[in-house]
């Protein structure tokens, strides 16, 4: 990896079929979120959740039966990380003694269980959720976006927030293509996701950066080519530390923040393409210049060359 | 000299790991399962006989004491296991009986002197210890239109004290009482009177053919009292019934303009706490009706016990539930259940108005209670269901009044000791000031808390342990410096969670699992960055220099960003989210410091000040 003297690898020659790739998965993820839609959690719908743990093994179907007889409709009876744990959803939103009644019932049916967990949501909760939710993504890549624009230029922020949404989609369409449970920890994934995807992007900014006010000649692509070539190893490091402890998270954190793991293994490898590929692209699609990259005169003569750390951190 | 820190830097970094480490220490001594005994009253004393009682109980069932202590006021016996906790406390129950309070706890187990400087572990979340999570609503409507009834009853009463004549006097809509007059003088006193003392309202006069009205509109400010009156209320009096329940480190909390979210850690009786926190049960006192009073002040109820048989009462209530200042459970000559009542002295002043001149007539207690029900309504074919909340009113006494009634008397007519004992808890932790219902309610049980446990320290423990390894392998010395930084980090970053007295949750535990791996990135950066150096043929010191510089500005807009997310995800998220939120951006800043400060001091205590020609940093070029 450490062949930096060698002609860099021409990451932005993949461009073209890195564009076809990104865009049909968006449109892909897009019709997917659309036509399958999410499989929205309990925290979203409101209802009522059961976790029970039985001394052996229970048929399912007899289960179904159970609850059946005793007046229940519209549950879903699965199985829930072993195969003497069963966790039963009720959509019904409006009663919180359900739980309860359920327990009573199979109990009544003469198994031996226990209450692991329950849970209740009003509907009225689920409701507020589901717009508080989309406004906190929508306000965190507002926000990433003014930060950005600030810090570098306009065209960054753009090329920096559009990744961002990218990965999200993504991430949004494979739930829906696998129906997996979108939940409230997954959105909290979703977010961290953002936070991950932009971190990587902002890396490859800054070098983008440094290296046009550095290397007085070569194209745009050049730069951004060698840019990217420098900063792979470091992409590469971080992204395989953090998908080796999101792996143990998934393999051993228990069925609670399966999901969530997950949502965060696709967000990392879609979003460490996306700091490449789409971030980049779009760079060379708003056809970055030189000129972009002057230092506000400000900060002194416009011909300073490149940004100099904080003056505290030299005597650090 | 480079790459050499100052002495005071380095003291610095020192002083900061030295306070981590005393902080973070608290957490290898977990909080014991407890169970605490209290006198039921102030006057009963807990002593060494009452606490050999219990431990012996316990031995006899054959439950492990661990460990048990006699405190100021209370006793304290530690147990091994949350089962044994929650089977200790019935038996300590039963072997001491009604004058003393059993109630879950969990008792520190942190070291005096490390108490003594304030360090204590970090809060487990209900996820991780088991409990019960209530959210519950504020029905503001219901408070508005309570507290409109009130007036409207005030202002009648001063209308007949001061001989104005009036009719009418009910609620309209939902924030207006309209006044009827015969004449425009009698409006015109009403209407000082109403201006001089009640300033809550917006006045109007209207014609409405021979009748002069008044039309008395509740103003926004005072609506708006209303409900911050009745949240603050509500609080308050959940806490107290909290208290009543005995749980350990309860948590009960406001949530935005009308919810409020209780908290109950180990308790297992969710139909109980269920029973007790939502039971908007008040009370009612009204005098019988006169079978000549007109239909209009007059309203009937059934009996609660016997809902056919029915009386009917006067629209007027004398005091409620929320004059009451003391109820206690006791039992008549008959042995009856019934609960002795203490009003406060506005509660004893209108009772004993109300029944000086009524001695001979009979009193109603009405007990009041709002449920919610649901509904399953047909619309456009679809099923929906529908929340509709009920309120039932059912009479449980009625009595003669015997002589003019003062501040204390009592409640009979009560079906059980519970029902009385429940009642008089109700009582004495203060009435609801507005219904409330429950929308949210999360049950944990002890056992799933501890599996979340085991799965969240082994992922965590296993996810860490390779990324060490890697580092290791990657960076050589420098990974290595790299490793006890992090490491560093993960102390520091407990120890800030601990003094913050942030709550551990699962999704905290991902938190802290997703900071490592990313804590790495500053590491990797600027090692990225050294490499880069020595390969371009910079001298070792030179490169080690620029590659923290050069890399700093890199990796603070990185963590500023995410930073920037992380605050977002606190804002807007509710209990898990949060969790993890608050997690996450004290790791971004503990990750900030040990990447930056830490890690930076070992290499200089390692690699600075003297001339070196190689540095361990893995890679073809600066390799060993």
């Amino acid at each position: 990896m450490s062949d930096q003297d060698k002609k860099p690898f021409d990451f932005m020659g993949l461009r073209k079929a890195a564009s076809i790739l990104s865009i049909s998965l968006l449109v892909i993820s897009i019709a997917l979120l659309a036509v399958r839609g999410l499989n929205l959690g309990m925290d979203f719908t409101g209802g009522t959740s059961v976790e029970l743990e039985y001394a052996q093994a229970p048929s399912l179907d007899e289960v179904r039966a159970t609850l059946e007889k005793s007046g229940f409709d519209n549950f879903v009876v699965q199985n829930f990380g072993s195969d003497t744990t069963v966790l039963i959803r009720l959509a019904e939103a409006g009663n919180n003694q359900l739980a309860e009644r359920v327990t009573d019932a199979l109990k009544a049916g003469g198994d031996k269980l226990d209450l692991i967990s329950s849970e209740f949501i009003g509907s009225q909760v689920g409701e507020q959720l589901k717009e508080d939710s989309g406004l906190g993504l929508l306000l965190a890549l507002a926000v990433v976006l003014i930060y950005v624009g600030m810090r570098f230029q306009f065209k960054f922020g753009i090329a920096s927030v559009l990744p961002l949404a990218h990965d999200v989609i993504i991430v949004l369409g494979v739930f829906a293509l696998f129906q997996w449970t979108f939940d409230l920890t997954v959105l909290a994934a979703l977010l961290a996701i953002i936070g991950y995807s932009l971190n990587d992007t902002i890396i490859v900014a800054d070098r983008i950066r440094e290296n046009f006010r550095k290397m007085r000649v070569g194209s745009a692509w050049d730069i951004i080519n060698v840019s990217v070539h420098q900063t792979i190893g470091r992409t590469i490091n971080t992204s395989g530390t953090t998908l080796m402890v999101l792996f143990a998270l998934y393999l051993f954190g228990g069925e609670a923040i399966n999901n969530f793991a997950l949502a965060l293994i696709i967000g990392i490898v879609v979003g460490t393409y996306s700091s490449i590929y789409v971030a980049a692209n779009l760079l060379m699609v708003f056809r970055v210049s030189r000129e972009d990259m002057l230092l506000p005169v400000k900060e002194g003569a416009a011909g300073e060359e490149e940004e100099e750390p904080p003056e505290w951190l030299n005597r650090m | 000299m480079l790459n050499k820190y100052p002495l005071w830097k380095n003291l610095v970094i020192l002083i900061a790991l030295v306070i981590g480490i005393i902080y973070a220490l608290p957490n290898l001594f977990p909080d014991d399962y407890a169970i605490q005994i209290t006198g039921a009253r102030s006057s009963t004393e807990v002593n060494a006989g009452v606490l050999d009682r219990a431990v012996e109980a316990l031995k006899a069932e054959g439950i492990e004491v661990k460990d048990s202590t006699l405190q100021e006021r209370d006793a304290l016996i530690r147990q091994t296991s949350s089962d044994a906790q929650l089977k200790a406390r019935p038996t300590v129950q039963r072997a001491l009986g009604d004058q003393y309070l059993v109630a879950l706890n969990m008792a520190p187990s942190t070291p005096d002197w490390l108490r003594s400087l304030g360090a204590g572990p970090m809060k487990l979340g209900l996820d991780l210890r088991g409990g019960v999570h209530f959210l519950l609503e504020v029905d503001m409507d219901t408070a508005v239109s309570q507290r409109l009834d009130a007036l409207s009853g005030e202002i009648k009463r001063q209308l007949r004290d001061d001989r104005i004549r009036y009719r009418g006097g009910d609620v309209q809509g939902d924030r207006n009482i309209v006044l009827s007059f015969r004449d425009e003088q009698s409006r015109a006193e009403a209407f000082d009177l109403i201006k001089g003392q009640y300033n809550q309202f917006l006045l109007d006069q209207k014609r409405d053919g021979d009748e002069y009205q008044l039309i008395l509109a509740l103003t926004e400010k005072e609506v708006k009292s209303i409900r911050d009156y009745a949240l603050e209320q509500n609080l308050t009096t959940i806490r107290n019934r909290v208290n009543e329940l005995g749980v350990a480190e309860p948590l009960v909390q406001r949530q935005g303009a009308d919810r409020i979210i209780v908290e109950l850690p180990g308790v297992q009786d969710t139909a109980q706490a269920k029973r007790v926190l939502g039971a908007t049960a008040n009370l009612e006192f009204r005098l019988e009706a006169r079978p000549d009073a007109p239909a209009g002040e007059t309203e009937e109820f059934g009996f609660r016990d016997n809902p056919q048989r029915t009386a009917r009462l006067q629209r007027d209530v004398i005091v409620t539930g929320n004059n009451v200042s003391n109820a206690q459970q006791a039992f008549d000559q008959n042995g009856q259940p019934q609960v002795n009542i203490t009003l406060d002295s506005v509660g004893g002043d209108l009772m004993n108005r109300a029944t000086r001149n009524a001695v001979g007539r009979r009193m109603a207690v009405l007990f009041i209670e709002y449920r919610t029900e649901t509904e399953t309504k047909m619309v456009d074919g679809e099923q929906k269901t529908v929340d509709k909340r009920v309120v039932d009113k059912g009479i449980i006494s009625l009595a003669t009044i015997q002589s003019a009634l003062g501040s204390s008397f009592r409640i009979t007519g009560l079906d059980s000791i519970p029902e009385a004992s429940e009642l008089a808890l109700l009582l004495r932790a203060g009435a609801l000031a507005a219904p409330m219902y429950f929308v949210q309610e999360r049950t944990i049980g002890p056992s799933l808390g501890q599996q979340n446990i085991d799965a969240g320290v082994a992922s965590a423990g296993l996810g860490f342990l390779l990324v060490l390894i890697y580092m290791a392998a990657y960076y050589r010395v420098f990974g290595l410096i790299a490793n006890v930084a992090l490491t560093l980090n993960l102390v520091l970053l407990i120890a800030c969670m601990s003094i913050l007295s942030a709550t551990l949750t699962l999704p905290g535990i991902a938190g802290i699992v997703l900071t490592v791996g990313m804590a790495v990135d500053a590491n990797v950066l600027i090692f990225e960055r050294i490499r880069e150096e020595l390969k371009a043929g910079a001298p070792p010191q030179l490169a080690i220099n620029s590659g923290y510089s050069r890399a700093f500005v890199s990796i603070f807009d990185a963590n500023v960003t995410t930073l920037l997310v992380a605050v977002i995800l606190f804002a807007m998220g509710s209990g898990p989210v949060k969790g993890f939120a608050v997690t996450l951006s004290i790791g971004i800043l503990t990750s900030m410091f040990s990447g930056l400060m830490i890690s930076r001091a070992i290499v200089n205590l390692v690699y600075g000040g003297r001339r070196i020609e190689k540095l361990s940093i893995g890679g073809k070029l600066a390799n060993v």
